[in-house]
């Protein structure tokens, strides 16, 4: 292998690795306040993919990306209201029946309104066969967008989380609902927040990856099955943990092409999360004493 | 400042209270004793919105709080110590207590380090160990941060569900101290106790908690002489 190629590989497998890292790290939002995965998580990404192609055929590109998260967002805020909010200690496995049913439900929706054609948004700048050359490769600059946005996301959220009342909040209920209650946290509305903050950061890397990925509306549940992976492979609610294993599988999954061919790529990331849940469900930064005191 | 009429609660089909009617005055210690399943938490429980009662009111400075969502409760300026802590083990100590003032901060962020100060004056080691993730603290430690987490919300009736329990003794005598210094701040506490004899000790009335009934009640000083309590709580043989 040439350098050159190596390195192309090695873009790619990056750009990929943001968004399910990105992906990974919405579950992480919701599994921390809730306890619970969202499945739904992909369709977070459809939706923000899918809105923002429409809206840009009225708006300028900036502004209907961020129309679209903040629709994307309303529609969190909404299946979460409408869905989970009324139940009270619901149990785990019926919570995880009810978001696969709510991705179902999406996708369904999404392809009455939009068919099942391919759409995507133009390059944010020049075009398919514009590129920029680092490290003497050619790379599309649309995988610079890609890849700063995501650490842009990773960083802002952690931000957030840390130097923030409502971050700390947050926090405060991931760690012990009930003494977040006890201290007069509202923490239905905590959960409500988790959503919205989850269907945003899905919604911007639907938009950032749609030149290079597509949209289609039935995007979701792959995306949901390599987010969920590399949330397990980095350990169930780690954020930093998830974009380094996101890196890595999309990094695995870039170099495979090179062994085996291109139809086996989606096999890999299933074939890592069966080895990971066999021999390592605590994944690989969690603790298994943590693992332990989770409910799943 | 705290009355309950009646109060009937349990979880699902199993009754645990069966008609308890107590009252708190303003700037008392009262503490409620009793074994295991007694009812002690459930009742504590209840009174701060986590467990509904089925029948009966629970009043909290003329305010009935039967159907009062337990965040409201709290914003009322009654606060619950949980049993076993309960701290945030991934946050820090001084984010542990800024939590615990989260009701307050909404209307006034100035009086947040005003409390915080007062706090670290009442639990100087947790100003020792401001930075440290809450996890890392010993158990006293721990009870004390649960504490002091809860007077962050300025409550002007604190519950302590078994502060002492896992403690060694002489942290257990430092925790009774403050829950004494806190009475003279004109604070008023509900403690509920297995360790029967120091929590007689230090309040001024009690209740007996047994199996879901008050069976009996009074001052403390007639409580630590009343036969039957001594007999059942404070493990003293009686000579006939």
């Amino acid at each position: 292998m040439t350098i050159e190629l190596f390195l192309q590989y090695l873009f790619a497998g990056i750009t990929y690795g943001s968004l399910y890292a990105i992906v990974a790290i919405g579950f992480n939002i919701i599994y921390n306040t809730t306890g619970i995965i969202n499945f739904a998580q992909g369709e977070f990404v459809m939706l923000g993919g899918m809105i923002a192609v429409t809206l840009i055929n009225f708006v300028p590109l900036p502004i209907a990306i961020f129309l679209a998260v903040i629709l994307t967002m309303i529609i969190g805020a909404l299946i979460e209201m409408i869905f989970i909010r009324w139940l009270e200690s619901p149990s785990v496995l019926r919570m995880i029946i009810i978001t696969i049913g709510l991705s179902i439900i999406i996708r369904e929706v999404a392809l009455h309104v939009w068919d099942e054609s391919v759409r995507s948004l133009p390059y944010f700048v020049g075009n398919e066969i514009s590129s920029v050359t680092i490290l003497g490769t050619n790379i599309s600059p649309q995988v610079l967008w890609v890849v700063g946005v995501c650490s842009l996301m990773v960083v802002a959220l952690s931000l957030f989380f840390k130097f923030t009342s409502l971050g700390r909040e947050m926090r405060a209920c991931a760690a012990n609902r009930r003494a977040a209650i006890l201290c007069g946290i509202n923490a239905k509305n905590m959960v409500t927040l988790s959503f919205v903050l989850s269907a945003g950061i899905g919604a911007l890397a639907g938009c950032v990856m749609s030149p290079i990925t597509y949209t289609q509306y039935d995007m979701g549940p792959g995306l949901a099955i390599k987010g969920f992976t590399v949330a397990i492979l980095g350990g169930l609610g780690n954020s930093f943990a998830a974009v380094a294993a996101g890196l890595l599988l999309g990094i695995i999954e870039a170099f495979s092409i090179s062994v085996v061919p291109l139809a086996f790529q989606d096999a890999i990331a299933i074939t890592i999360l069966l080895i990971i849940l066999f021999i390592r469900p605590h994944g690989l930064f969690g603790s298994s004493e943590a693992a332990g005191l989770k409910e799943f | 400042m705290l009355k309950i009429r009646n109060l009937e609660a349990g979880y699902g089909k199993l009754r645990v209270l069966k008609r308890i009617s107590m009252h708190v005055d303003p700037g008392e210690i009262v503490t409620i004793i009793g074994a295991n399943g007694a009812g002690k938490t459930t009742l504590l429980h209840t009174i701060a919105g986590l467990v509904r009662p089925s029948e009966g009111e629970v009043f909290f400075i003329d305010q009935n709080l039967n159907k009062t969502a337990p965040e409201r409760i709290v914003a009322l300026g009654c606060s619950l110590v949980p049993e076993g802590r309960q701290v945030f083990s991934t946050l820090s100590v001084r984010e542990n207590l800024i939590l615990g003032g989260y009701v307050n901060s909404k209307k006034d962020k100035s009086l947040q380090g005003k409390e915080l100060d007062k706090i670290f004056d009442l639990f100087p080691v947790l100003k020792e160990r401001e930075k440290q993730l809450a996890g890392t603290l010993s158990g006293g430690e721990q009870q004390m941060l649960a504490m002091g987490r809860a007077l962050m919300a300025k409550p002007s009736l604190v519950m302590m569900d078994e502060p002492s329990t896992g403690l060694a003794p002489l942290i257990v005598k430092d925790i009774f101290k403050v829950i004494l210094k806190l009475r003279e701040a004109g604070n008023t506490v509900l403690l509920v106790e297995q360790n029967a004899k120091a929590a007689l000790g230090i309040a001024d009335r009690g209740y007996v908690l047994e199996t879901g009934k008050i069976i009996v009640q009074g001052p403390a000083e007639d409580l630590l002489l009343n036969k039957d309590v001594q007999r059942a709580y404070l493990g003293r043989e009686i000579e006939d």
